[in-house]
């Protein structure tokens, strides 16, 4: 049990007669990164507020390393940063963090993890006077105290542009590769969590799966949609191939990825009648779609 | 151990800069000496220094003002974190519940000891300058600030437990607001009704200075006014005060911020953030 930074078991919750969770399993190890997928209200902020021991559970245990959640070691030993995140106006970024490096008493560069943000100019003016996307880097600076073994990230993403994104790329990727397990909360698949080692999505309570992104690929079998332009006659590629016609000239055709090269060696069979073929694969868009909507029992 | 002085800190800091401080100060600064001059007038009646007079008079504002000026501060202290979403990540460190509790009250008491001594040690000096000041005079002015202190303590507690119950900081204001007028104008509006019927009945000699003591704005006037014959007779309330054991009083606004804040820790312990 102790060689995994983060263990849940079998936990259960509920919220009056609705089970917000259902019978989730998931377990971390040091240094590895896990996207958390699912609609709003999938449970997952429920999910991270039980690992964090803000809110009982019903059934089941968590364990962060080998402490109890809520427990005085598992609160040194965990970093949160929670959705849409929001400090007392009248504060500094400095002064905010400088409390927070104090209540993990530890000692802490607070003017040297407010640059690693790319907050060091606004180091001395009030969080009042920040934008969302800096108050969600104050956020995150405050996840980097203390080297914790786990960091619960909930909607890390939101109210950042694509440079803070690749900033927060970093920022995980540095969490992990000092030993820390990073859970990465999100509504929809998007590159941070691509980057994942592992991606477990919740659809109403429950975990629906838990595995890499090349495995869910290859198990979603979403289709490849190949589109065909006809050089003449549209209508009789469409008979031959047996796609449907999308526009003047243009059919489209879905074919799992085993028949992949089947269906693009009758395409070129047809010599002349074929002007161009485009070729999509599933993207990370509709793998999520696959596995959050359809109801999979 | 250091983690709630680490929140005692960062809570100064805020009351400093948005102000609190300054504005509660001087509206202690000002009322308390309005009413010392104003209330200057029957110092001679009475055959008592002008200290006493104001003093009497400062009582009777404390009453009002250090309950407001204690529940202005509180009520934003666990409901307006919980509204800008940062109860939950301050809860995910080391400090506990308590101890967080604890940092905010300890500055949120030492503002309101701040503004309490200057407004009515402003005063003081004033009067005792204007119209002199004997040793009897000086004790009910400190009094008057350390029982003020007290009364303001009571009041914090119980703005807590409101911010905890409520369901968002306006929700605690609204509540807040209610609870003054309970504590402060209505409670004794429903006492004197019931006195009026009771027409010096069994109720108005033996349950009433209990109920009335009972209430921590009550006792504190009985507790400054029962300690000193002319603010006393300033007053002109020894009725109440002569009917009840000389420890009643005290004993009510030492119980209060202790019991006050147990609750409001109770009541904290069930925020789910």
């Amino acid at each position: 049990m102790t060689d995994k930074a983060l263990t849940i078991d079998h936990v259960s919750k509920d919220r009056g007669k609705t089970r917000v969770l259902d019978d989730i399993t998931l377990s971390l190890a040091p240094g590895q990164r896990v996207a958390l997928l699912g609609h709003n209200g999938a449970g997952k902020s429920t999910l991270i507020k039980s690992i964090l021991g803000l809110i009982p559970i019903e059934g089941g245990t968590i364990w962060i390393g080998d402490a109890s959640p809520g427990s005085a070691q598992a609160r040194r030993e965990t970093a949160y940063l929670p959705e849409a995140v929001s400090f007392h106006p009248a504060l500094t970024g400095r002064e905010q963090l400088t409390l927070f490096a104090q209540l993990s008493s530890g000692k802490a560069d607070v003017p040297g993890l407010l640059e690693r943000v790319g907050l060091s100019d606004a180091l001395d003016r009030r969080i009042g006077a920040y934008s969302k996307g800096m108050r969600q880097r104050l956020g995150l600076a405050q996840v980097l105290l203390g080297q914790p073994k786990v960091a619960l990230l909930d909607e890390p993403t939101s109210g950042l542009d694509p440079i803070s994104r690749q900033d927060l790329y970093a920022i995980i990727d540095e969490l992990a590769g000092q030993g820390t397990a990073v859970l990465i909360a999100s509504h929809a698949l998007t590159e941070v969590e691509a980057r994942t080692d592992r991606i477990a999505i919740m659809r109403k309570g429950r975990m629906v799966t838990d595995d890499t992104l090349t495995n869910l690929s290859a198990l979603a079998g979403l289709p490849i949609r190949l589109k065909v332009r006809a050089s003449a006659n549209p209508d009789a590629l469409a008979a031959e191939l047996g796609g449907s016609r999308i526009n003047g000239a243009s059919i489209e055709m879905l074919c799992t990825p085993k028949d992949k090269m089947e269906a693009l060696r009758r395409i070129a069979g047809l010599g002349d009648a074929v002007a161009d073929v485009e070729m999509t694969p599933p993207k990370l868009e509709d793998l999520y779609r696959h596995y959050a909507q359809e109801e999979r029992l | 151990m250091t983690r709630f002085l680490a929140i005692t800190r960062t809570e100064m800091l805020i009351l400093r800069r948005n102000r609190w401080l300054l504005v509660a100060t001087l509206i202690m600064v000002l009322f308390a000496l309005a009413l010392t001059f104003a209330g200057s007038a029957p110092t001679g009646t009475l055959g008592v220094d002008m200290l006493t007079v104001s003093v009497a008079s400062m009582t009777t504002l404390s009453v009002y003002l250090a309950p407001l000026l204690a529940l202005m501060i509180a009520f934003d202290a666990i409901a307006g974190d919980v509204d800008r979403g940062s109860l939950s990540l301050l809860l995910s460190y080391p400090a506990g519940r308590g101890e967080i509790l604890l940092g905010k009250f300890t500055a949120h008491l030492a503002a309101l000891a701040f503004a309490m001594t200057i407004g009515f040690g402003t005063a003081g000096a004033v009067a005792t300058f204007f119209g002199g000041a004997g040793p009897e005079s000086l004790m009910a002015l400190v009094r008057l600030i350390l029982t003020s202190i007290l009364l303001g303590a009571v009041f914090l507690a119980l703005g807590y437990l409101l911010s905890a119950l409520a369901k968002g900081a306006t929700a605690a204001a609204g509540m807040s607001a209610g609870l003054w007028l309970v504590f402060v104008v209505l409670y004794d509006l429903g006492l004197l009704g019931a006195v009026v019927m009771d027409k010096g009945g069994v109720f108005t000699q033996s349950v009433f200075p209990w109920v009335m003591v009972a209430n921590p704005a009550d006792a504190f006037r009985l507790w400054n006014i029962a300690a000193t014959e002319g603010v006393a007779m300033a007053s002109g309330m020894t009725g109440a005060a002569q009917a009840l054991p000389v420890w009643a009083a005290p004993a009510s606004l030492l119980i209060w911020p202790v019991l006050g804040f147990a609750l409001a820790r109770l009541a904290f312990r069930r925020v789910e953030p």
